[in-house]
């Protein structure tokens, strides 16, 4: 029996999803054992002309992760497109544009000053910017063109199936990966490796009164460990994130930030949290409401960390 | 499998048809997905219009029905019963508004036309996702509670009760009969006030089936039509009230006399009172601010005397809680308040009175004894009624309190009746509408009354000559004659206007009625529905509802009546079906709904770890649906899926 | 989208009026026959407090020039006080609007009473003369643009 073809590709990415695959651990040989690699660049030495040159559909299942922010990754998006059978968007950035998507509360040109030009260790008097083409003596070179927006992965090309996650978590990984090569997937469009309840399903933590009475960062209070994070003033992005982490970031005392992006029956995860927290202030009079509500530092950072780029508004005016 | 949507553009005569190309519309709702048919109809609230709509639901199968004509507040009813008619679940039926919305706001044909196409795809894009819904039918209870006992509630309460329903009338002051007990004569007939209404007080005091609950007031009310609960406070009167045969020793007994509410102030009651001899019930009050008892632990004549132990000074506040199916308030107005205006001198000049306290000096069981006399005893010789106090008025209030004219004038013919004086009337316009109203209008300009019409611009005692001295001078602009006059008389009687009663908007929040800009309560439709509110089960009646004269009172009490019998002897109402349902399947046991709800309709099933609804209790506010995080809650009609659709719709084009 | 220098821009406004009091008071508007710009295009629901912030976005996300949020008077809310929830997520939502880069006329949490069709209709007219001067959202061209 042939073993399926699995592809993994990274675009804008940190390469923590590479390292999910690690995380499998020992079960990484076993997985191994299953599937035949034919293209992973972020571990072995693959070159694109070797993916130009499969034929259409030769590829089983490729899983894409990290968000679409250069010709380059949009480039590879729409080769692995033709070349796969089912194509996974794999972690947050592919799913929902992740940390890469906060991209999208600037733009290119302010990222390059920032980058090449403004940052106290930088030193360019000469004021040189990264250009997609230079002519040099022996002949032209080019890098990939930097977009101004940051895009998911289906919003650039047909994808069949969503793992979220920053990362998504080593259990799950490995249970999506049996599911691609044992079988039992459900239709295609469907998130998988992850719960269809929010997280607050699974935290562990007591939740008893939802009544919001001021709002800090986490370094601003002692917690209280058994405590649902919300009702201490931290803002936790639990009650709009899909569950099936194991909430491990809320047994290390910290507040989910959302990395799982919205949940089945919410077109805007950032905009559902916004209401949701805001709708339990505890504050009737405009003057008490607008003290709570200028207690929320930076909305679109806090409700949209990992899923600006899959909301409503994608960017913030440019 | 696609849906059928019938779509009609109605012109409603010219009120759309003018503004609005009807046929224009039509033709572009054919276009739209899933319509099968889209026609314009000069009256589609018709019969013929309906017949037309039950015939293409059953010749063509339709299975959602849009129609675009006037606001679903007022024919949504009449449309959904139409197509429950061809067998279509009525909620299968969505309206646009094109009319009170769209061609009655602009004059611009093209603009309108536009709105209209814009309003009808957005209703035809919503009704694809409509589903059908069942009316929920609650049982109506028959108790009825009244708010307010003056003579509108005694007319209301006594209708009710005739017919055999029981009546819960709850009344603030400690009688019932509110300000026509304090009342001398009414126009136009000049009836004795108290002859008329002492005897349907009595009626209401003996009914069996009425319960007055007086020295009370409505803390607390919730439920829906059908099924409220009003919370009631009997303020403590000190006075047992079954055991009281109302005597009247502990009045005649009691030591201190104060100044009497009932009487304006200008006499005196005791510390233990009736507020006038007829008052129903008959069991006096204990004015614990006043009471030796209360003020400085001594005396206690009345109980002394009291021969039956009625007195008890240890009587606390009590709460009852009743459950009835339908409310009237008829709570009535207050009196403007004179002394805003200060150019008129009220509260500063001893001789400048309102037409109530002429009323106390008039009643023949008032401070004089029916004599109209000034403040030293003496009577006047000359008298000035100014219209229009605080009414017609761009600095206080902008309507006409409607009965002012007609009781300046029964005035005017009481001083003539029982002075020799003269009467000057400052009026503006003379509204005299009602039935003999005009009449007696022309009876008084036959009394040799003088009539001036202009406003009063000031009452001074400042003399500018020496037959002005110790006189009250009235300066006003004589309109028909292009003068200014200064007449020198020696009373004053202000006619002030009605205004809302000074605790209108929490009893407005209490019961959860709306107001108009005015601040009187506001009715469901100023000429069809002038008892009813937006909210079911829900009355108004009298005074409150906006200043009228005792006809017109009597009149809405017995329409109030109305209403309430056919309520209440339809048995059963059925509630619009827009609750909030929990989608088991997606709650995520988050908790953030179960305080929202102000119903306390969510509760939390901690064994299955989600939220609950308690569809009996859910209002459908939609409140939870809004913060859902994980969309796990729907609204019934108002779905996340139908308002998108709507939202979609607009922006598309 | 190309916009003609000569044909006058007609902003388009979603309004979320509350049936009770907004949508009532927008009717006796109607009613009196009060001429005022046909700009705001009304999507009723039972109350404010029904209105998702992520209706909101939807519309100005998809071609919508500004949203107006209208319900009772607080303290006069027929279901006792959703409004107050409206006041809370419209003052969290406007924060997260000005960083998104819409301007604070565009979008509006207005009370209107069932008594006031004049106020409505002038609420209507400031608010669509304000975006009319902002000119067009335009955000899904926006987009395409800044791609």
């Amino acid at each position: 029996m042939t073993k399926p073809k699995f592809a993994f590709n990274w675009a804008s990415s940190c390469g923590g999803c590479e390292i999910a695959i690690f995380e499998l651990g020992t079960k990484l040989v076993d997985v191994a054992n299953k599937i035949d690699i034919v293209f992973w660049p972020a571990v072995f030495d693959y070159k694109y002309s070797d993916l130009e040159a499969m034929p259409d559909k030769s590829i089983d299942v490729a899983f894409f992760n990290g968000a679409i922010q250069n010709s380059e990754n949009e480039h590879v998006a729409k080769l692995l497109r033709a070349k796969s059978k089912m194509l996974v968007a794999f972690g947050a950035c592919a799913y929902c544009g992740g940390i890469p998507a906060l991209a999208n509360t600037t733009n290119r040109d302010q990222i390059f000053a920032s980058s090449y030009l403004e940052t106290a260790t930088t030193d360019n008097t000469e004021k040189v910017f990264p250009q997609s083409n230079v002519q040099v003596a022996e002949g032209e070179l080019t890098i990939p063109e930097f977009y101004n927006t940051v895009k998911t992965l289906d919003q650039t090309v047909d994808v069949d199936y969503y793992v979220p996650g920053c990362p998504p978590v080593g259990e799950q990984v490995s249970k999506v990966i049996n599911q691609f090569v044992e079988g039992g997937l459900p239709s295609r469009g469907a998130v998988l490796g992850a719960s269809e309840k929010s997280l607050c399903h699974e935290c562990k933590r007591v939740k008893t009164d939802r009544k919001i009475t001021k709002i800090v960062r986490t370094y601003q209070t002692i917690q209280d460990p058994e405590k649902c994070l919300l009702e201490q003033g931290i803002i936790c992005m639990g009650p709009a994130t899909r569950g099936g982490c194991g909430s491990i970031c809320l047994d290390a005392n910290m507040p989910c930030r959302g990395c799982y992006g919205p949940l089945p029956n919410v077109i805007d995860q950032g905009g559902k949290m916004l209401s949701a927290l805001s709708s339990v202030f505890d504050a009737d009079t405009e003057e008490d409401i607008q003290k709570l509500a200028d207690s929320v530092v930076d909305p679109i950072g806090t409700f949209y960390r990992f899923s600006l780029a899959r909301s409503l508004m994608r960017r913030t005016r440019p | 499998m696609a849906e059928k949507i019938g779509v009609y553009i109605c012109h409603c005569g010219t009120n759309i048809g003018k503004t609005v190309d009807c046929k224009a519309v039509a033709e572009y709702a054919c276009l739209l997905p899933n319509v099968v048919v889209a026609r314009d109809y000069q009256y589609t609230c018709s019969d013929p219009g309906q017949e037309m709509i039950k015939n293409d639901i059953r010749e063509l199968g339709l299975t959602r029905v849009v129609v675009a004509s006037c606001s679903p507040l007022m024919h949504e009813p009449t449309f959904r019963r139409a197509v429950e008619g061809a067998g279509l679940n009525p909620f299968l039926f969505q309206m646009a508004n094109i009319r009170e919305q769209c061609s009655w706001i602009t004059e611009d044909r093209e603009l309108a036309t536009a709105r209209a196409k814009v309003i009808v795809s957005a209703a035809v894009m919503r009704v694809n996702f409509n589903e059908p819904l069942q009316v929920q039918k609650v049982p109506v209870n028959p108790n009825v509670l009244i708010v307010g006992g003056g003579i509108t509630g005694i007319e209301a309460a006594l209708q009710i009760a005739d017919s055999g329903k029981k009546v819960y009338l709850v009344e603030k002051e400690a009688t019932i009969g509110g300000f026509m007990a304090r009342f001398d004569k009414t126009f136009p007939t000049l009836d004795c006030a108290a002859c008329i209404l002492t005897p349907k007080m009595v009626s209401v005091g003996q009914h069996p089936n009425i319960e007055l609950l007086s020295y009370s007031d409505v803390t607390d009310f919730s439920g829906y039509v059908g099924n409220f609960t009003a919370r009631i406070r009997r303020r403590p009167r000190y006075v047992d009230e079954d055991k009281c045969t109302g005597c009247g020793q502990c009045e005649q007994k009691c030591p201190l006399s104060v100044p009497s509410e009932f009487e304006c102030g200008l006499g005196k009651r005791k510390a233990i009172y009736r507020p006038f001899p007829q008052a129903v019930p008959s069991t006096p009050v204990i004015d614990r601010e006043h009471c030796l008892c209360f003020t400085k632990g001594v005396c206690k004549v009345c109980q002394k005397f009291c021969p039956r132990g009625a007195i008890d000074f240890e009587q606390e506040e009590k709460y009852v809680d009743v459950q009835v199916g339908s409310v009237i308030l008829a709570t009535g107005f207050d009196l403007f308040d004179a002394s805003r205006i200060k150019e008129y001198g009220y509260g500063r000049l001893p001789n400048v009175i309102t037409s109530l306290e002429f009323e106390r000096l008039t009643h023949a069981s008032g401070p004089t004894a029916g004599k109209i006399l000034l403040r030293n005893g003496k009577p006047p010789e000359s008298v000035a009624i100014v219209h229009c106090v605080g009414s017609r008025d761009l600095n206080y209030n902008e309507y006409c309190s409607r009965v002012c004219c007609m009781y300046s004038l029964k005035t005017a013919h009481l001083v003539h009746e029982k002075t020799e004086a003269k009467v000057y009337e400052f009026y503006i316009d003379m509204r005299a509408f009602g039935k003999g109203y005009e009449e007696f209008y022309k009876r008084l300009l036959h009394e040799d009354v003088t009539f001036i019409r202009g406003r009063v611009a000031e009452v001074t005692d400042v003399p500018q000559n020496l037959s002005e001295k110790g006189k009250l001078i009235v300066v006003a602009e004589d309109t028909l004659l292009g003068i200014v006059r200064r007449v020198p008389v020696d009373l004053v009687v202000l006619s002030v206007g009605l205004e809302p009663r000074r605790d209108v908007v929490q009893v407005a929040h209490t019961f959860r009625i709306s107001r108009s800009k005015d601040g009187f309560f506001l009715e469901k439709h100023p000429k069809l529905a002038p008892v009813s509110t937006a909210g079911d089960g829900i009355f108004i009646a009298g005074s409150c509802q906006g200043p009228k004269d005792i006809p017109d009172s009597v009149a809405q009490g017995a329409a109030a009546a109305a209403n309430v019998l056919s309520l209440v002897d339809r048995r059963e109402v059925e509630l619009e079906p827009t609750i909030a349902l929990i989608h088991e399947e997606s709650c995520s046991g988050c908790k953030i709904c179960i305080g929202l709800c102000p119903y306390n309709a969510i509760s939390f099933d901690e064994a299955g770890k989600r939220a609950v609804i308690a569809t009996a209790l859910c209002k459908g506010c939609g409140v939870c649906v809004a913060a859902c995080p994980s969309g796990a809650i729907e609204q019934q009609n108002f779905t996340g899926r139908q308002l998108l659709a709507e939202v979609e719709a607009i922006c598309a084009q | 989208m190309v916009i003609e220098m000569t044909e006058r821009f007609e902003p388009k406004i979603v309004g979320f009026l509350c049936k009770w009091c907004a949508y009532t008071g927008a009717d006796l508007a109607g009613t009196s026959r009060i001429k005022y710009p046909p700009n705001v295009y009304p999507i009723r629901v039972n109350c404010s407090g029904r209105v998702d912030p992520t209706l909101v976005l939807k519309a100005l996300s998809t071609g919508a020039d500004g949203v107006l949020i209208a319900g009772c008077h607080p303290g006069d809310c027929h279901y006792t006080n959703g409004n107050v929830k409206t006041i809370r997520r419209f003052m969290v939502l406007q924060k997260m609007l000005d960083q998104f880069g819409i301007e604070r006329e565009r979008v509006r949490l207005e009370w209107v009473s069932a008594s006031e069709g004049e106020r409505y209709a002038r609420i209507v007219e400031s608010m669509t003369e304000e975006i009319r001067a902002l000119g067009p959202l335009n955000w899904k061209a926006k987009l395409e643009v800044a791609a």
